[in-house]
Order: structure tokens, then C-alpha cells, then sequence
């Protein structure tokens, strides 16, 4: 039953470019973008225990390193690519020094208090980030010759990084220390007397988390070609979050349905109402009062019955 | 990692734990012998557990130094204290209730090997470890219910695997907060052997209210009262002792 679903789910990502126009498979694209990003989150939130409301610092800093290298510096996409991502992986060691201090509610502050600092530096900094005009006018690059310019062949190309990603961070969550994880998340005290660090397992993890995070924020900035510092606002970070509660945390395909919601209702709901983040709000209010633990657990629990939601 | 083989498997000197201006522990100073079966007594609140936490490395003590084999462990964290050699039980209960059983006291042992750093191999590729769990729980009288989840199973058989757990580690010196607590009178006894059966070379220490179960398998006693040490000794001494009368048999 659960494997049908997952092909099914599966096959609906290769049908895009097949039939849908333009303007679909771009959005097809943003999902992929996001889906990645609320994954990566997901690593935090759902399996670490540990809730951030600044993962929009890994998004925005790889694709603000990525963008000032490509056009300011002269770099090509796939040495740009590499520094950006080293550079956002390095910043979430720190930032994770940092972070890691506290569990809960403080840490939660201090991941929102540093994505704040860099927001307000993207904004300031306008020398350098050109501030809130953001910088504009970016390429997209051609890996192996290969030109992603339309929206069909970013679509391929987004589908294979998106796909490489998912199953990168499955392996991880299953893995031994992935085990570890969740044993850190729910017994963090009974853990440390077994043997293991759990200081180490979050921190691991938090790198981890930023490497993906920032991964997707290449993606992003790929398809936008542009950057702007509401990219690593607090606004970009709770849609993402919103986006892995309501799909179901700790769960792999949660992270993937919440992203598609948020973004659906972004796109489809701004087009006739001003204010889609109330119809957003309403839709989370339903989720969190009918299906508390997500779309995904509450859609396994109906097919397979009251202990058929996979962790 | 054993430089020496110390007399003492456990050597406790002034430890003090306060916590603000409540003295929780103070002037506790114990030493036991590898392979000694130590009772800890005392009334609620003498410290028990606090004294407890403070060996696992739960707990910072104020002052005072704790000895593993020779080696100072104070300032040890409580996951370097369990590669010393160190387990523990919990007077609460404190299991993975989602998982199964064997998923729980896979845990145990896989906190000790360097697998639980492994990033892309399952834990289901380490065959022996599951192997290790069962057997494990098949000691403890559990095998049955390996699959169930913890959330499961009757408060009885969670305090065995707790127990299980800990002993999956193959621990040099087990604490055990409370084994009995809340057990029926057959679980009674066959915790009872279950502990009995431990190993010599692991040094027990334990907390138990339950004299009539606890003192068959105590060779060494100590009272605790108001965090202090009053009586400590062998077992008969210790009984026979005024005070252990007066401050806890009530007699």
C-alpha cells in the first residue's frame, strides 16, 4: 500500500514537462526548490528535535554567495557553486556552536536572532548586496553544455538534484545515526548515559541540515536569477516551517507535501486574494486542529490503519 | 584504556551537591570494591538518586571527586563516563516508548560502538547487534515481546528493559535506581534472580526500598540521611547498627 503510494507520488513528478504549460512546470520547479528546503529542515525539526525559525539563512547566504561570485567576481557556475556551498556548510558549523547552546524556545531565539543579523546585513550592507534592489540580472548554469534556460530543462535538472537530495537525507535519517537522532531527540538524558554525545549528534546534524539548505538555495537562485534579502527573512523561514508541520515532521514525505501546499496556495490563492496569508493561516489552523501530526501521517494512518504511520 | 587494576571500582570523596541553598548531598565519601553488591538506603529525600546522577554524570557536583578504576571522572561527561564502563537504570522510566523493545536495548549497544556515528548503512545491517539485543532480552524473560513496542508492554516488563538495557553494555559498574519499584510479587522474584545472575566482574550498586528482596542481594550497606553518610558497612553490621534502627527500619 505505502509503496503504491510513493510510485504513484513518484510518477507524478516526471509528468510535468509531459503536458502541463509553462507556467506549471516552473511551478513544478519552485516545489522541488522548496521541497528540498523544508527537507533540510525537516532534519531539525522533525527528526532532531530541534525547531529553527532561521533556516532561511542556509537558502539565502548560498544563493547571495552564489550570485555576488557569478556576477561581480567573474566566477564560473561551478567554482561559484562549490565556495557557496563550503561557505553556507561553514556557517551553519558556527551558527550551530552557537545555537546548540540552548534546546526548545532558546533555541529556536537564537537560530531567529542570527537569521535576523544576516537579513539585516543583506539589506544594509548595500555596497556590497545592492541592498533591497537585490541583485538582479543572474544566469543560470549550463552543467555539461547543457543549457537550463527553459523551463522544461530546469525542471529535469531541479528533478535530478531534488531527487539526489531526497535520497541523501532518507539514507541519513535511516541510517545508525540517524537511530541516534531520534534517540537523542526524545531521551537527549537517557542517550548521554548510554554512550552517546548528544551535543555532537545535534550539532552533526545542524551542519548537516545547512548543507541542504544551502543546496537548495543554489536552486533558488538558478531559477529566480535574481536575489533579495527577503529571501533570508524570518517570513521565508516560518513558510518552510509551516510548510513541514502541516505536511507532517518527521516523516520523509511531509517536508515534500508541505512545501507543494505552501507554495499552491502562494501562487494560486495571491491571484485572487490580496491577502493569501490569511487563507494560508486558515488552512494551517484546519491542518494542526483536524490532523495535529501533518497531511502525511494522517494520510498513512487512513490506509493502513491507526499504526500504519511510518516515523 | 586500563592502565591498572585498582582495588576500588568506584571512589567517592566529599561530594557535595547543593542545589542553591538546599544541600542535597554532602561529605559522601564511599569506596567499593570490583565486583561488590552495595545497597544505598535512606529515607525519601536523603539523596539517593541525587547521589546517583552525580556518578552517572546527570549531575555536577558542587565539590568532591569521583573515581572510576583510578581515573578521575568528575568532570567527565555522563556519555565518556558510559565508555568508562558505567551504566545505569532510572527510578523513572525512561524508554523509547514508539519503539520496540529490541529497538531499545539495540540502542544500548550501539551507543558503545563507533556504528552509531554511521551515516548511510541502516541500523538493520548490523545483524549482530539485533542478535546481541535478543539474547539479551531473552535474559531478562522478554524475547516474546521483542517486536512490541514499548508503549505496549506492562509496566513490569518496561522495568526489564530497563534493566535490559543497561546490562546489554556488559557495564563495569552498574547503578540501579529502584529495579523493584512498583514490580509485582512473581516480577519481584524474577528481577530478583535476573540480578542476582549479573556477572562478578560488574560492581552493582543499588537503591532499593524493598529490604525483604534487596537485602539477599546486598553485601554492603549504606544509609544515607539528609544527603549524608550515616551508617556504611556489611550488610549484618549495618542492620544491626542503632542507627539504621532509628533512621530508617523504624523499628
Amino acid at each position: 500500500m505505502k509503496w503504491i503510494g510513493v510510485a504513484l507520488l513518484a510518477a507524478s513528478f516526471l509528468l510535468p514537462p509531459v503536458f502541463a504549460g509553462d507556467y506549471y512546470i516552473n511551478l513544478a520547479s519552485q516545489i522541488l526548490i522548496a521541497a528540498i528546503f523544508a527537507l533540510s529542515l525537516n532534519l531539525l525539526v522533525g527528526f532532531g528535535g530541534m525547531t529553527s525559525l532561521g533556516h532561511a539563512s542556509y537558502l539565502g547566504v548560498a544563493a547571495y554567495i552564489s550570485a555576488l561570485l557569478t556576477s561581480r567576481y567573474g566566477f564560473g557556475h561551478g567554482m561559484a557553486a562549490i565556495v557557496s556551498i563550503a561557505g553556507t556548510t561553514t556557517m551553519a558549523a558556527f551558527f550551530g556552536v552557537i545555537a546548540l547552546r540552548a534546546t526548545g524556545l532558546g533555541f529556536l531565539m537564537i537560530t531567529l536572532a542570527l537569521s535576523q543579523v544576516l537579513w539585516g546585513l543583506a539589506y544594509r550592507m548595500s555596497n556590497l548586496t545592492n541592498g533591497d534592489n537585490g541583485i538582479a540580472g543572474l544566469t543560470r548554469p549550463a552543467p555539461f553544455g547543457i543549457s537550463l534556460d527553459s523551463p522544461a530543462s530546469f525542471y529535469w535538472f531541479a528533478l535530478i538534484v531534488a531527487s539526489f537530495a531526497f535520497l541523501m537525507m532518507a539514507t541519513f535519517v535511516s541510517s545508525a545515526f540517524g537511530s541516534s537522532l531520534k534517540g537523542v531527540r526524545d531521551q537527549p538524558r537517557r542517550m548521554a548515559a548510554l554512550g552517546f554525545n548528544p551535543w555532537l549528534v545535534r550539532w552533526i546534524t545542524f551542519i548537516y541540515a545547512g548543507f541542504w539548505g544551502g543546496v537548495s538555495g543554489l536552486l533558488y537562485v538558478y531559477y529566480n536569477k535574481y536575489i533579495h534579502p527577503t529571501s533570508l527573512s524570518t517570513t521565508s523561514s516560518a513558510e518552510a516551517l509551516l510548510g513541514v508541520i502541516a505536511g507532517g515532521s518527521a516523516t520523509l514525505g511531509g517536508p515534500v507535501v508541505g512545501a507543494a501546499l505552501v507554495l499552491l496556495l502562494k501562487n494560486y490563492a495571491s491571484a485572487y486574494i490580496e491577502r493569501w496569508n490569511m487563507l494560508l493561516g486558515l488552512v494551517f489552523l484546519f491542518i494542526v486542529l483536524v490532523m495535529p501530526t501533518g497531511i502525511v501521517p494522517a494520510l498513512s494512518r487512513l490506509t493502513m490503519g491507526p499504526r500504519g504511520g511510518s516515523r | 584504556m586500563t592502565p591498572r587494576t585498582p582495588d576500588h571500582a568506584l571512589e567517592i570523596i566529599d561530594l557535595k551537591k547543593a542545589f542553591g541553598g538546599l544541600v542535597v548531598t554532602q561529605d559522601i565519601s564511599l569506596a567499593i570494591r570490583q565486583g561488590e553488591r552495595r545497597l544505598i538506603i535512606g529515607p525519601n529525600g536523603a539523596g539517593k538518586t541525587t547521589l546517583f546522577n552525580q556518578i552517572s554524570g546527570d549531575l555536577r557536583p558542587n565539590s568532591g571527586q569521583i573515581k572510576l578504576f583510578g581515573t578521575d571522572v568528575t568532570q567527565f561527561a555522563a556519555y565518556k563516563r558510559a565508555h568508562f564502563g558505567l551504566s545505569r537504570t532510572y527510578q523513572i522510566i525512561t524508554l523509547f516508548p514508539g519503539d520496540t523493545l529490541e529497538h531499545n536495548v539495540t540502542l544500548g549497544l550501539l551507543g558503545l560502538r563507533p556504528s552509531r556515528w554511521q551515516m548511510w548503512r541502516p541500523l538493520s545491517f548490523y545483524g549482530d547487534l539485533a542478535t546481541e539485543a535478543r539474547r539479551t532480552l531473552d535474559a531478562v524473560g522478554l524475547l516474546h515481546l521483542a517486536e512490541h513496542q514499548v508503549s505496549d508492554i506492562a509496566y513490569g516488563e518496561k522495568r526489564r528493559v530497563e534493566l535490559a538495557m543497561a546490562l546489554a553494555q556488559k557495564p563495569r559498574v552498574l547503578l540501579l535506581d529502584e529495579p523493584l519499584a512498583g514490580l509485582s510479587n512473581t516480577e519481584r522474584t524474577q528481577v530478583k534472580s535476573l540480578i542476582a545472575s549479573i556477572p562478578r566482574e560488574t560492581t552493582v550498586l543499588m537503591i532499593e526500598h524493598d529490604m525483604d528482596t534487596a537485602l539477599d542481594l546486598a553485601e554492603t550497606i549504606t544509609l544515607l540521611n539528609y544527603g549524608r553518610v550515616i551508617v556504611d558497612g556489611y550488610r549484618d553490621a549495618v542492620i544491626a547498627d542503632e542507627r539504621t534502627r532509628e533512621v530508617y527500619l523504624g523499628v
